[in-house]
């Protein structure tokens, strides 16, 4: 915390309310909001596809969703009300209403791996989810590609992203953990840099995430496949693909949730702007107001 | 921690009903046939993309016969309905011929004998579904390549249609019957084979008997099962619904590379 404190802001002097900072080029900020469309169609969509075979296998083949290692279902029985469950290995989970049986928007309770407000078209419609998905897919490819090429040409990526030796440091890990626990915001000239925790997670996404989505992906493509039989197999198989892809949106939909989290406590509108039009206001009075 | 103040407030019900908003659009634009043909545009440029990185020469991976799964999966039709079908099979299909017409200088009419007397190719590949779903299986038959090139292909083909005997749905218009559509690359591709036989047992009718098309760099139902005729044209317009399958006219891919 020392350190905090001795980094005195150089530029808060006159300006009560706020400084406003230039924090996002226009780049970062157009892919990134072309890039929350493309997530959130292809995460509804990919739900929709995922329904069609609501199991998850591991190796090259798997169509008996009795040995897969993740399935969702229904249990009829003549007496209940059918059950929805999901199976992790061994681990069965009662999820009815949610995952394996859920209500249609007409209120009926049909089974289902993903309930009808989770997937893109809510109906189930698996050749409408892929149209959606393979479209915005390919957005999504030329705009993760456009932020790669944009954030080496302006050095966003090992300027902004890259983390110091320094901020690696086991103890400057800790110390901003704690930070982000206590929900201890960064205050001063410090939100004009990402945090390390910040650097870190921003890097998994874009480095490992969203990279291994695409490539996941095209290992399930039959027509890749030939033409690179080894991309299956580096992620272990097909199915495996199949499976890690799952995984990956899974993790990516966690990091979507901290994200959204972590601006509404940092402050909403001010994020929201910077992501807008660049400019991120340095508050002295609302650092203060934290606990 | 303070309690979420105002702002906050405002910004979480803006997001959620901008959420919800969203959502419904989606499936607005959905049901708008304008907009399906919109984003079905992204298919033309997978086809193209995947054409010019395989090409005609890449192959689809082949398997050891220890990889073959112990049981593969049966799906779509798992018996054809027709009477004409059932009198086939009543005598294993020896009264089945498969048709070769359309444009081709020479029209077939060819056995089970008479295809097990043609070039044969075995291979074990990966079968994967639409749905998801994996299979590897051991496959003979015929290379679609040696068949055509016996009927001779005109110039003005350029596809290669598989009526089949089963219908997925009742109609009267004929539209619920199975067909399938290939281009000639992958009609001529080295692993697209007319097969008899799964893992080494003629085809059992759930998988298709007699014959069924295993094209090897597309998904399962371009695989057509119970293949009556084959035909070549230059457009497949005014076939079916005219989007060249059965499951194509029901909004899934023609290039099923994917």
């Amino acid at each position: 915390m020392s350190e905090l404190r001795e980094a005195k802001p150089k530029q808060t002097v006159a300006a009560r309310r706020a400084l406003l900072v230039y924090r996002h080029a226009l780049a970062t900020r157009v892919t990134h909001w072309i890039n929350v469309l493309c997530v959130a169609v292809l995460l509804l969509s990919g739900l929709q596809i995922f329904n069609a075979h609501p199991a998850l296998y591991w190796g090259q083949a798997g169509a008996d969703p009795e040995k897969a290692v993740l399935e969702m279902g229904a249990d009829a029985s003549a007496s209940e009300a059918p059950t929805g469950f999901v199976r992790l290995g061994a681990h069965r989970f009662n999820t009815t209403g949610f995952l394996g049986i859920s209500r249609a928007a007409d209120g009926e309770m049909i089974e289902r791996g993903f309930p009808a407000w989770a997937t893109l078209p809510s109906w189930r419609d698996l050749a409408l989810g892929r149209r959606w998905h393979f479209f915005f897919a390919w957005i999504f490819v030329a705009n993760l590609l456009a932020y790669f090429a944009a954030g080496l040409a302006n050095g966003h990526l090992w300027r902004d992203l890259l983390p110091s030796f320094k901020e690696l440091r086991p103890k400057a890990l800790l110390r901003d953990a704690v930070d982000h626990l206590k929900l201890r915001f960064a205050s001063g000239e410090r939100p004009r840099r990402y945090n390390p925790l910040q650097k870190l997670a921003y890097l998994a996404v874009v480095l490992v995430l969203l990279p291994a989505m695409v490539l996941t992906g095209l290992a399930m493509s039959p027509g890749i496949d030939a033409a690179f039989p080894w991309l299956p197999g580096a992620f272990g198989g097909r199915q495996s693909a199949r499976t890690i892809h799952f995984i990956s949106a899974s993790l990516i939909l966690f990091f979507i949730a901290v994200h959204l989290a972590m601006v509404l406590l940092a402050g909403p509108w001010n994020e929201l702007r910077a992501m807008i039009t660049g400019r991120f206001a340095i508050s002295k009075e609302a650092v203060d107001e934290q606990p | 921690m303070s309690s979420l103040k105002l702002p906050r407030r405002k910004f979480l019900i803006l997001g959620a009903a901008s959420l919800g908003g969203m959502l419904s659009g989606c499936d607005r634009l959905s049901e708008a046939p304008s907009f399906e043909e919109f984003l079905s545009s992204a298919e033309w440029l997978t086809y193209r993309a995947q054409r010019l990185i395989g090409g005609r020469i890449s192959l689809a991976r082949e398997f050891a016969p220890s990889d073959v799964s112990p049981v593969f999966k049966v799906n779509g039709t798992t018996m054809p309905g027709s009477e004409d079908y059932a009198a086939l099979r009543e005598n294993n299909f020896a009264d089945w011929r498969l048709k070769v017409e359309g444009l081709v200088a020479k029209p077939l009419e060819l056995s089970l004998a008479d295809l097990r007397n043609l070039p044969q190719r075995t291979q074990i590949t990966r079968h994967d579904c639409v749905e998801g779903w994996s299979a590897i299986g051991k496959w003979q038959g015929v290379p679609l390549s040696a068949v055509l090139q016996r009927a001779e292909l005109l110039p003005a083909a350029r596809f290669i249609m598989f009526h089949c005997a089963d219908a997925l749905e009742q109609s009267l218009d004929g539209t619920g019957q199975y067909y399938e559509s290939i281009d000639l690359i992958d009609a001529f591709h080295p692993q697209t084979i007319l097969a008899h036989s799964l893992n080494g047992a003629p085809l059992s009718v759930g998988h298709g008997a007699p014959l069924r098309l295993r094209v090897e760099r597309q998904l399962g139902y371009k695989q057509a099962k119970y293949i009556m005729r084959i035909e070549a044209v230059a457009t497949f317009s005014a076939i079916g619904r005219g989007k060249g399958g059965y499951w194509e006219d029901r909004g899934y891919e023609w290039y099923a590379g994917i």
